[in-house]
């Protein structure tokens, strides 16, 4: 009985679902927190870069507003807005030029560098740096139109860093922590949503547990799809496993059913023999007792055939065998102890068919035996092709073959006396097996001598 | 006598263009020739031996800032003073030069006019300092933790007492201005800084103009009433004294306080409409030699000891509690808070220095008031 209450140690490391899927949830949270960081830092850096660029364009266009002309010179009127304006960035230094139109100086710092492209017909914003610290620029122009003057008044505004990259910081900072914050929740949400779809599988498992050892009756649980597969799963291997413990107890059964009855029997003649005295009468006990014994040997082959085949009937794969192949190594092995030729009559093409050698080969060693036992000589096993796709076996002797009422039972377990050691019906019952193993048809044949064997499907190979 | 002596500010001398563009000069010329003349050298308050070196620039005359830096070295057993006495302008050309050329001037600068203080500071002179008093300063009086305001000083009105004690002072802008219209008698009696010659009496002729809608009628009132002008506040002070002026406008009211301890012929008002206020500035130099010294000695300006020197010995007050000790040195409650209109410490103060600007408020100013009528 196999135990399913033990958690048995496997061969393999396994790891629990909630495990491996949290794992994952971590990575891609992890690798979601890292990217959105990222990006919160990008988009920091230019809504910083956008608020206090407008103080600077707003500061460049008030001056720009102020440039007048005046007794045929330019000149700029400083307006303090402008620069209470760049404060507002408290812990900037400020820089301003202004050009006039022949690139003169009107005022400011002449040195402050110019833009490396300017854009047409818009305030140009670039970095630079300026008396060794980066800066943020803007390059305003503005033209005048005046009947004593044309031209066109350059305006450069320039502010250090500083607040920009503070208030970048801080967006970044708080993008992120907030991130952070919702990933972790996030995190153990998912895992405690992990724990109720997973709880199917625990149910599952307790309904196994509470079972009783040797119940091995389908599993009524209501589980979702995926867990229904597995369920059913459980099942079927379940079935299996129930099949294989009946065909066990039968065996048992049948094997205790088949054998006491000739050991008793040997017993009995053997106690005889003991206490017999007359050398005639005591040559024919040990005869007998010899014939008992050579049945019982046999009896126990058959059985142990039969649960070879019952237990290949469950496991062994079919594969393309050659029948021809198959008789041959069943003559060979029943030569050995039938005292007698066999005759064996192949085709010259290989016959092909889809099975298990070793039970087929058991089963026509069998068939092989009851006509070596039942049946008279001469004895031949023949393959043929019959039509296309059929394949034949047949074991021929030339006796009477079997009674109808003994055929019309082929296949059930007990159709031989069950006392006699030379019954021919586990022989039977093995072939049956067989044949129901390969979906082929027993062909049983009274005529010309008897005939038995299988007919199956053929295959190309 | 010696009191006198002491008010004889720095902070007035001439700017413009030329001086600007010949900085370079006159600062050479003006570091040989003040080695000898305005440079005091103060060993270690013990007499033992010197530790520390502290070098400062200033503005403010050494018989004015003696209490404090011999406070100061009180504290710091083994150090060394040197002070320089020196002009605003002569400090920002000197500083400005200094700081391109990397050269070591001083450890501290210390100078009234702040626009020009902070214009070395955005021009990336000064060194950030961190500093633990600094942190109750308010706004107006700090930038970037590179200049510091330590005064709290007033622009005042002050008045000839004798004169006034039957009618009252002008307590405002609009108060004056009907004043002057209403007689002819104070035609050549009214005094105020002539802008041209004192960077203190432009520094607050320019944050007025950018207060109030007055500024034009005030300028205009001066100007009817043939104002005289003069470089120097102890000038002013002098003249309302005797009598040879009867108000002047816009004085520097520390001064003006210092003034009345000893002379009571002199009335102080802060205008109710706004009192503007300046705080002098400090900062320490990019390639200071003592910086820790430095932000040490500014550190100690802004304590409450520094702040009591400040307010008791030099009349300079403090701008973390300059407006409640002001009120109770003019014995005037200021109606409200707004009525003290703090000079901040911001870039704009660089639209002040600005040639072209400068240019513009010069030529408004003499449309009125021609030019000065007295010089000393």
């Amino acid at each position: 009985m196999v135990s399913l209450q033990s958690s048995a140690p496997f061969s393999q490391k396994t790891q629990s679902i909630a495990f491996r899927l949290g794992l994952a949830m971590l990575i891609i949270l992890v690798v979601a927190v890292i990217a959105t960081i990222l990006a919160a830092s990008r988009f920091g850096q230019a809504a910083s870069d956008e608020t206090f660029d407008r103080l600077l364009r707003g500061a460049a266009l008030q001056i720009a507003e102020r440039v007048y002309v005046s007794e045929g010179e330019v000149g700029v009127d400083l307006p303090v807005s402008a620069f209470e304006l760049l404060s507002l960035a408290r812990e900037d230094r400020v820089f301003y030029r202004v050009i006039g139109p022949e690139g003169r100086n009107l005022t400011g710092y002449e040195d402050l560098p110019l833009p490396d492209e300017r854009k047409a017909g818009e305030p140009t914003i670039y970095a630079t740096s300026f008396k060794g610290v980066p800066v943020r620029a803007v390059l305003m122009s503005r033209q005048l139109a005046e009947r004593s003057m044309r031209g066109k008044v350059d305006i450069i505004v320039a502010q250090t860093t500083a607040e920009r990259g503070a208030l970048a910081r801080s967006i970044t900072t708080q993008a992120a922590l907030i991130i952070a914050v919702a990933a972790v929740v996030l995190f153990f949400i998912s895992m405690f949503v992990l724990q109720i779809a997973l709880r199917p599988l625990t149910r599952v498992e307790k309904a196994i547990l509470a079972r009783e050892a040797n119940d091995l009756s389908p599993l009524d649980v209501a589980a979702p799809r995926e867990v229904a597969v597995l369920v059913s799963a459980i099942n079927r291997f379940m079935g299996r496993l129930d099949q294989r413990i009946e065909a066990m107890q039968n065996f048992v059964a049948d094997a205790a059913h088949q054998i006491r009855t000739p050991i008793t029997a040997l017993r009995a003649q053997a106690q005889l023999a003991l206490g017999e005295k007359d050398p005639q009468r005591l040559e024919r006990l040990h005869r007998r007792l010899y014939a008992r014994s050579v049945g019982l040997g046999r009896l126990a082959d058959q059985l142990l055939s039969h649960a070879l085949i019952s237990h290949r009937a469950d496991v062994a794969t079919l594969e393309a065998i050659d029948l021809r192949r198959v008789a041959v190594e069943a003559e060979r092995e029943i030569r050995a102890i039938a005292n007698q030729p066999i005759a064996v009559s192949l085709p010259d093409d290989e016959v092909m068919v889809k099975g298990d050698a070793v039970s087929l080969r058991e089963a026509v060693k069998n068939l092989l035996s009851n006509a070596v036992k039942h049946g008279a000589h001469p004895i031949g096993v023949t393959v043929t092709t019959e039509a296309e796709d059929r394949a034949v076996i047949l074991v021929r002797d030339a006796g009477r073959g079997m009674a109808e009422s003994q055929r019309a039972r082929i296949g059930q377990r007990f159709i031989g006396d069950g006392i006699s050691p030379e019954s021919a019906g586990l022989g039977l019952s093995i072939t049956a097996s067989v044949a129901q193993m390969h979906q082929a048809r027993i062909l049983c044949r009274n005529g010309n001598g008897f005939e038995i064997g299988l007919e199956m499907p053929r295959v190309e190979h | 006598m010696q009191k006198r002596e002491r008010l004889r500010d720095r902070s007035g001398n001439a700017k413009g263009g030329t001086l600007k563009r010949l900085a370079p000069l006159i600062a050479m010329a003006l570091a040989a020739s003040i080695s000898e003349a305005r440079q005091f050298d103060l060993p270690p308050a013990d007499g033992g031996q010197v530790v520390e070196e502290l070098v400062i620039e200033s503005t403010t005359d050494l018989a004015v800032f003696r209490p404090m830096v011999e406070a100061f070295q009180l504290r710091n057993p083994g150090l060394a003073v040197t002070y320089h006495e020196l002009t605003s302008n002569e400090i920002a050309a000197r500083q400005e030069e200094a700081c391109m050329s990397g050269e070591f001037l001083a450890d501290v600068v210390i100078s009234s006019a702040v626009d020009q203080q902070l214009k070395l500071v955005n021009d990336g002179c000064a060194k950030p300092l961190l500093l633990a008093e600094a942190e109750r300063l308010p706004d107006w009086a700090r930038w970037r933790n590179e200049l510091f305001g330590f005064t709290f000083e007033p622009a005042v009105m002050v008045y000839n007492r004798a004169w006034f004690r039957e009618q009252g002072a002008p307590q405002s802008r609009f108060e004056l201005i009907d004043l002057l219209r209403s007689s002819t008698y104070y035609t050549g009696r009214i005094g105020t800084y002539d802008i041209a010659s004192s960077g203190l009496g432009y520094f607050f002729a320019f944050q007025d103009a950018l207060q109030a809608g007055t500024w034009g009628r005030v300028v205009e009132s001066l100007g009817r009433n043939n104002a005289k002008l003069y470089c120097c506040t102890f000038e002013i002070l002098e003249r309302v004294a005797d009598g040879r002026l009867l108000i002047g406008y816009n004085v520097l009211g520390s001064y003006a306080l210092d003034y009345i301890e000893e002379d009571d012929r002199i009335g102080i008002v802060l205008p109710r409409d706004y009192t503007l206020v300046m705080a002098r500035a400090a900062f320490v130099p990019r390639q200071a030699r003592s910086p820790l010294a430095a932000s040490r000695f500014i550190d100690f300006m802004l304590s409450s000891q520094g702040r009591d020197i400040l307010s008791n010995d030099m009349r300079l007050l403090s701008p973390i509690d300059g407006a409640e000790r002001l009120e109770r040195l003019t014995g005037q409650k200021a109606d409200d808070l707004e009525t003290f209109r703090p000079i901040s410490m911001t870039p704009a103060l660089l639209v002040g220095l600005d040639e072209a600007k400068r240019e513009i408020f010069m030529r408004q100013w003499r449309a009125a008031l021609p030019g000065p009528t007295s010089r000393r």
